[in-house]
């Protein structure tokens, strides 16, 4: 019996739950909830309210903080690739920063923004920044010589070249490298939030588990976090999608 | 890109010193010109670093983390590349099987640090349980998808002069795959480094992460903050050379011609 | 402009002119000679088709002639005036992924029209979207298009900005043979309606016959202008007219060619 095609991962997934389940049943008194106390968990945070308004604080950090990266490290990035010898000067430094844990910032961001969302924002920037810089750069080295003659041959001011070549031919890549960092923000903001904050996701796992053991809430605050990550992915994807910005080099 | 002439090969060395030389001098006057007392200048931190030699922790702290890293990235290539090959061999089970991947995945490793903690306790294992988790899922997808790229008629070539299935995964498919599944391996191992330094800055008590947030803690010892982070900063780099080393055997090569 | 005799016209009456153009390349410290001492004056409206082998240097001369490299030896002048650089006047058609992938029909062959008030603009890119026969493509994008469709937009994206010259690099190199036909009489049809000095490269000695005024035949690397062969036979022509033919073999001697397999 063939299943149809979108059934077979629901069932699968279904599968995972049931044996979760079973596995949480066989061992009572074990800290680590199943699915159904995790869904109940989910249930009671949305009713307190506290669901919405920690998704919130969490994305309003990622937001801020992944835009700042963006409108600094693309124009910058571009730049430096354009010249050789600005790629030179600093991709090195950045190949050095970039593996750096934004986590590893804490201590700055706090030094310089004590606890709080700013700090937490800043966090996500430093963790952004690099490889938004480096795609940047490498994306002006993919455009193919032709669209830079053309948009020459044309004799397009120097403005008009960069907004009408320039941008359009970098897009596509720069998508790509933009949803790549997106995820990477959420990893940090929820990481981030684990250590130095009072609110978001990463803070209800801290706070569920300190504050009482409560490992339902921990994992139903996991939950949120894939879901909400999948759905910035899916996100992004749609913008690639989109035909102006779509192409690809081998046609 | 720009009509100046081609750089000579000095410049390979000489402008990547200079931003870094501006750098420091920048970084040196902003601290002067700031008067701050809590953060250090380049000066400082250098002498942080030879402090940290010479105590014998850094060599400590790094062999941990390296440690750490090692343990639980191979564990998760061990794991990881047979069931990435079987994804990709198998498109139904790749179907079944993503939407949870991709629900999982975007969950950040350190998000599972009070599940790990449950199972494993503080300490080692956990951090290396972080570890695994984070190299997983980067090398689940770049053998799926290496394996999902290879041509068909590859495959097909290989059916034709009688291969058993076996074979044919070993002689044709995993060679034409590797170069994406190295690249895949690569990106899970800078995964890794981020997510150790990121982990034991939580749940361990040594190795270099540790070592950030402990020389914050205990003293607001800034300069050893810095010297730390930029150790973390090159040994990543180092891993990331050394691999992408590996990619430049001959054997391989060829798959890269397309690629950067 | 120079006014050295009363009544001379510039350029001499020549369009595109190169004289002991010669480049060489410097790479790696090698220094690569690619062209020597080409000399050639082409007329106002005449089509010019050059032919060598493989890597002689074709698309070198071509892009000397555009301003997108510096002659090392000799100049290239337009109407008398020294070529400096690329501009407008002198459009390039490339083989592959000329046009822009982002912009639609309408998009790319407006691309040189944005001074334009907007609707003298749309009525140029309407005049030539229906000079390359791409009536009902005006808003879809590259992508949808096929290779030859692809090529005749970026020759109305070249003619909209009313160049002097159209310099095509083996515009039809990637297209599979009918088509390729097809594109030939298709750009003769272009020619013969907007008359233009056309310098058109390309390794099919058929297409060369077919197509020019005159065929530049270039020598291996260092390339050197081996000979001029003057096609003298009005169009339509007829692919297998004594005239035509014997031309074609002629060039084919001139290749080095034997033309009995």
């Amino acid at each position: 019996m063939r299943l149809p095609v979108w059934l077979r991962p629901i069932l699968f997934i279904l599968v995972l739950l049931a044996a979760w389940e079973l596995a949480v049943r066989m061992h009572p008194g074990a800290l680590i909830p199943g699915p159904i106390a995790v869904a109940a968990g989910m249930l009671e945070l949305l009713q307190h309210g506290l669901l919405l308004k920690y998704v919130v604080a969490s994305l309003f950090r990622v937001t801020w903080g992944f835009v700042l990266a963006c409108v600094t490290a693309i124009p910058l990035g571009l730049a430096l690739g354009w010249y050789r010898r600005g790629e030179m000067a600093f991709n090195p430094l950045s190949q050095i920063f970039r593996p750096i844990s934004p986590l590893a910032w804490i201590p700055i961001a706090i030094l310089w923004f004590g606890v709080g969302d700013l700090s937490s924002i800043f966090l996500i920037f430093v963790g952004s920044f690099f490889p938004l810089l480096l795609t940047a750069m490498s994306a002006v080295h993919n455009i193919p010589d032709v669209y830079l003659n053309a948009g020459r041959n044309f004799g397009l001011s120097s403005s008009a070249f960069v907004a009408r070549v320039l941008y359009p031919a970098v897009m596509p890549q720069l998508l790509v490298g933009m949803r790549i960092t997106l995820g990477i923000s959420w990893l940090v903001v929820v990481a981030a939030e684990m250590i130095a904050v009072n609110s978001g996701l990463g803070f209800l796992i801290v706070d569920a588990r300190n504050a009482g053991n409560r490992y339902d809430l921990v994992v139903a605050g996991m939950v949120v976090i894939g879901v909400i990550g999948l759905l910035l992915d899916v996100a992004m994807r749609s913008l690639e999608q989109i035909k102006s910005f779509q192409w690809r080099s081998s046609e | 890109m720009s009509d100046l002439k081609s750089p000579r090969a000095w410049e390979r060395i000489f402008w990547p010193v200079a931003a870094a030389l501006l750098l420091l001098c920048v970084w040196h006057y902003a601290v002067v010109l700031t008067a701050t007392k809590v953060f250090p200048s380049p000066l400082n931190v250098e002498k942080a670093i030879a402090e940290l030699i010479h105590k014998h922790l850094l060599w400590a702290d790094i062999e941990d983390s390296l440690r750490r890293v090692a343990v639980g990235y191979i564990a998760a290539a061990l794991v990881g590349i047979p069931i990435g090959l079987s994804l990709g061999w198998f498109p139904e089970a790749h179907q079944v099987v993503n939407p949870v991947l991709q629900l999982m995945r975007p969950i950040s490793p350190i998000a599972w640090i009070p599940v790990a903690i449950v199972f494993f306790g503080v300490g080692d294992p956990a951090a290396i349980f972080l570890v695994f988790l984070a190299s997983f899922f980067p090398i689940v997808v770049a053998c799926a998808a290496g394996v999902a790229s290879v041509p068909v008629l590859y495959r097909r070539a290989g059916r034709n002069l009688g291969l058993s299935n076996f074979a044919l995964l070993r002689k044709i498919v995993f060679p034409a795959a590797l170069p994406q599944i190295l690249i895949g391996l690569r990106i899970a191992l800078g995964v890794a480094w981020l997510v150790v330094v990121a982990g034991e800055m939580i749940a361990v008590d040594s190795g270099l992460g540790y070592l950030v947030i402990d020389s914050r803690n205990s003293g607001k010892r800034y300069d050893l903050v810095l010297a730390a982070m930029l150790m973390i900063g090159v040994i990543g780099l180092i891993l990331d050379l050394a691999f992408r080393q590996l990619e430049k055997l001959k054997s391989v090569r060829w798959g890269f011609r397309h690629a950067a | 402009m120079p006014e050295d005799q009363a009544g001379s016209t510039p350029g001499n009456g020549y369009k595109l002119r190169a004289e002991q153009l010669g480049v060489i390349f410097a790479r790696d410290g090698n220094h690569i000679a690619a062209l020597e001492g080409i000399s050639l004056d082409i007329k106002d409206g005449e089509f010019i088709c050059v032919v060598g082998p493989s890597g002689c240097g074709k698309s070198t001369l071509l892009n000397a002639m555009g301003g997108f490299l510096s002659p090392t030896t000799g100049s290239v002048t337009i109407d008398g005036q020294p070529v400096t650089g690329p501009d407008r006047r002198r459009i390039l058609v490339f083989q592959e992924r000329g046009v822009f992938p982002w912009l639609t029909v309408e998009g790319n062959i407006g691309f040189g029209l944005s001074e334009l008030p907007r609707a003298e603009r749309e009525q140029r890119i309407a005049h030539y979207v229906q000079l390359v026969r791409l009536q009902g493509f005006e808003r879809a994008y590259p992508s949808d298009l096929s290779g030859g469709m692809r090529q005749r937009l970026q020759v109305a994206r070249a003619l909209a900005v009313n160049p002097d010259v159209l310099l095509l690099d083996e515009p039809f190199g990637a297209l599979d043979s009918i088509t390729r036909v097809i594109m030939r009489s298709e750009l003769l049809r272009i020619w013969q309606t907007e008359r233009r000095t056309i310098v058109f490269v390309t390794h099919d000695i058929d297409e060369a016959v077919q197509l020019a005024d005159r065929v530049v035949v270039l020598s291996s690397r260092p390339a050197r202008i081996q000979e001029i062969l003057t096609i003298d036979i009005p169009h339509p022509r007829h692919i297998s007219s004594p005239r035509y033919l014997e031309l074609r073999d002629e060039l084919l001697k001139q290749i080095g060619l034997a033309f009995e397999i």
